[in-house]
């Protein structure tokens, strides 16, 4: 068996054991980088020697607590090879947001999460690629090119954290964080046969998140499997006064959870999330996911959410207004990309028209055209009442069921290039995820099987701060179905675009 | 909703963002295809509904006004393009003409 296959926790109990070394799992991760990464373009920046030198303090850690017999007071992720993505600040790791204009920016604090996990003992291998300040459906809009899905490598990833999810599903890591606006944690797990879990807003600390859109922005964790982003959930969730919309109450118990059954737990299915829009053939593969459930004792019931449609056009007016303003700081004055100019209107002018990408623009344009003089009330003020509506929907639809379940996405993985041609329609493809983020609910992405050859994801929603429920139940479906244990074959079917 | 390149133009201005003859068209084009699609939320009676700013129950998030360590200055510097005697090097703010 290669070590860089195994998952966070097989690889704690063969360390803790004296099996393996986390210097030989790092060694054997970086490997395993060396000889895909020209056909996945997992990463952006690597940290090779930084991490071997973390991977032979852990082992340091590892043979003391052997010797005095305390390995079980380690931490949780002592040794283990993680990937951050690149909009996630790393103290003295390049952090570029995938754009040109951060460059050569190098953050002097680490994000929380991040802080979490160096504390735990995880080890940093490098920072991954994603859609620039992580807008984007597919790592298409990175200044660094796209990522490629190891599934099909002539497809995309999905995105925004598609880096991470290509890492995990080419085994170029172990364990990795991304950040999730309004899916950008789930779909790409569900493109990649990978876990993801966007907690409930105010559950994880965004100090050090690079901001996109501050209401909707959650860091969240992304595995292999359900285990894992237990392990990884239970390290970076908590109470952070770094953060004032971080969420000061007692973190529950996820890994207790694991291994409950499921029966009598009402399972919500919602008319909206198998209607228009969505490919038969998704819809099919996560109906007998849904029966699955069934069969575990769950008791399936199909409800509403009629907004769901409306979450598109709401989502889109926040999160660019909330861009518009987060992006503003980036004047070329105090980091990144400086364009050469005689004035100060000129360099403002320059240094942003040259150092963001298309998407970035359009949504700063959107954003601002959606916050201006006239327009407010009509766009910006009435997508936050829509806002209200939404969150109603869930609650209405929440004092009838524990959980909710659909697809994760409505569509399976493109062909690398369509959503730069088709920007407009790539918009649509979000359908599915917008609206627990604009609620600020939780949602799990787990595997739920195939479709020609591509993953299908099963996406769980689940009450604000009960991500036990979710956890619960995706392991449930996890160890009844087996689909996550799928290896990607790293083939080409067809032409890119690039 | 059909936008007018002078609006596109407009809102450029106001985010401080030089767009390209070609992107100023293409974002007319795309823009206007978005803002049709949002008309949907017109047809949702929003009347007496509050907005949803954020979904926290919390309001005014206060601590205690105490010195705490920050970062020192050359490490916040170190990123700077330009820097001059411990500070951020601009151009001039005044006298840049009629455009401000």
């Amino acid at each position: 068996m290669e070590l860089y296959t195994l998952t966070a926790h097989e690889a704690r109990e063969l360390l803790r054991r004296g099996e393996i070394s986390s210097l030989e799992l790092t060694r054997a991760v970086l490997d395993r980088i060396n000889q895909v990464e020209s056909d996945v373009k997992a990463y952006i920046t690597l940290t090779p020697e930084t991490a071997l030198a973390q991977a032979e303090e852990a082992d340091r850690r590892f043979q003391e607590a052997r010797q005095d017999g305390t390995t079980d007071e380690l931490p949780s992720l002592l040794g283990i090879p993680l990937a951050v993505k690149d909009v996630i600040s790393t103290r003295g790791i390049r952090t570029t947001c995938a754009s040109r204009i951060l460059h050569n920016y190098i953050p002097p604090y680490d994000a929380t999460a991040v802080q979490r996990l160096r504390a735990a003992g995880a080890v940093i291998v490098g920072k991954t690629n994603t859609d620039e300040f992580a807008m984007g459906w597919s790592t298409e809009n990175s200044a660094f090119g796209p990522s490629h899905n190891p599934w099909d490598l002539s497809r995309v990833p999905g995105g925004s954290s598609g880096g991470n999810a290509a890492a995990l599903a080419a085994h170029e890591t172990i364990i990795a964080i991304g950040s999730d606006t309004g899916g950008s944690v789930r779909q790409p797990a569900a493109f990649t046969n990978q876990v993801a879990l966007r907690p409930t807003y105010g559950r994880v600390s965004r100090y050090g998140l690079v901001a996109f859109a501050s209401s909707l922005d959650q860091i969240g964790p992304m595995t292999k499997d359900v285990t894992d982003c237990a392990l990884v959930y239970q390290t970076i969730a908590g109470y952070d006064p770094n953060d004032s919309t971080s969420v000061n109450q007692p973190v529950e118990d996820v890994l207790s959870v694991l291994g409950e059954d499921i029966r009598g737990v009402r399972v919500g299915v919602p008319t909206e999330y198998f209607g228009e829009g969505i490919d038969e053939r998704v819809a099919a593969q996560v109906r007998e996911a849904l029966h699955v459930l069934e069969t575990l004792g769950a008791e399936v019931v199909e409800i509403s959410l009629p907004l769901t449609p409306h979450s598109i056009p709401a989502y889109y007016i926040i999160a660019t207004a909330e861009a518009s303003a987060n992006l503003a700081r980036f004047d070329g004055v105090r980091y990144g990309y400086s364009a050469p100019a005689d004035s100060l209107w000129e360099h403002y002018m320059r240094t942003r028209g040259e150092g963001f990408g298309p998407e970035v623009k359009r949504r700063i344009i959107l954003g601002t055209y959606a916050l201006s003089a006239g327009y407010y009330d009509a766009y910006y003020l009435r997508a936050q009442k829509v806002r209200t509506l939404i969150r109603q929907d869930f609650e209405r639809a929440f004092e009838h069921v524990d959980v909710i379940a659909g697809p994760t996405t409505p569509v399976l993985p493109w062909p690398i290039g369509w959503a730069m041609e088709n920007p407009v329609q790539a918009y649509l493809t979000d359908l599915l995820t917008l609206s627990q983020a604009i609620a600020g609910i939780p949602a799990m992405s787990v595997p739920a099987g195939f479709v020609d050859g591509l993953p299908v994801g099963l996406q769980l929603v689940g009450k604000a701060f009960d991500e036990r429920t979710l956890f619960r139940v995706a392991y449930a479906f996890e160890q009844a179905t087996g689909w996550g244990r799928h290896q990607a074959p790293l083939v080409s079917s067809g032409e890119t675009q690039e | 909703m059909a936008l007018t390149r002078e609006d596109v133009q407009h809102v450029a201005w106001l985010a401080r963002l030089q767009l390209t003859e070609e992107e100023i068209d293409l974002f007319r084009e795309h823009l206007s295809a978005i803002l049709e699609y949002a008309q949907v939320l017109a047809e949702i009676d929003v009347s007496d509904v509050p907005p949803t700013a954020t979904v926290l129950p919390m309001r005014n998030v206060m601590r205690e006004d105490e010195v705490r360590p920050s970062l020192p200055r050359d490490v916040v510097l170190s990123n700077a393009p330009d820097k001059q005697d411990g500070y951020f090097r601009v151009r001039a703010v005044l006298d840049t003409g009629d455009e401000g």
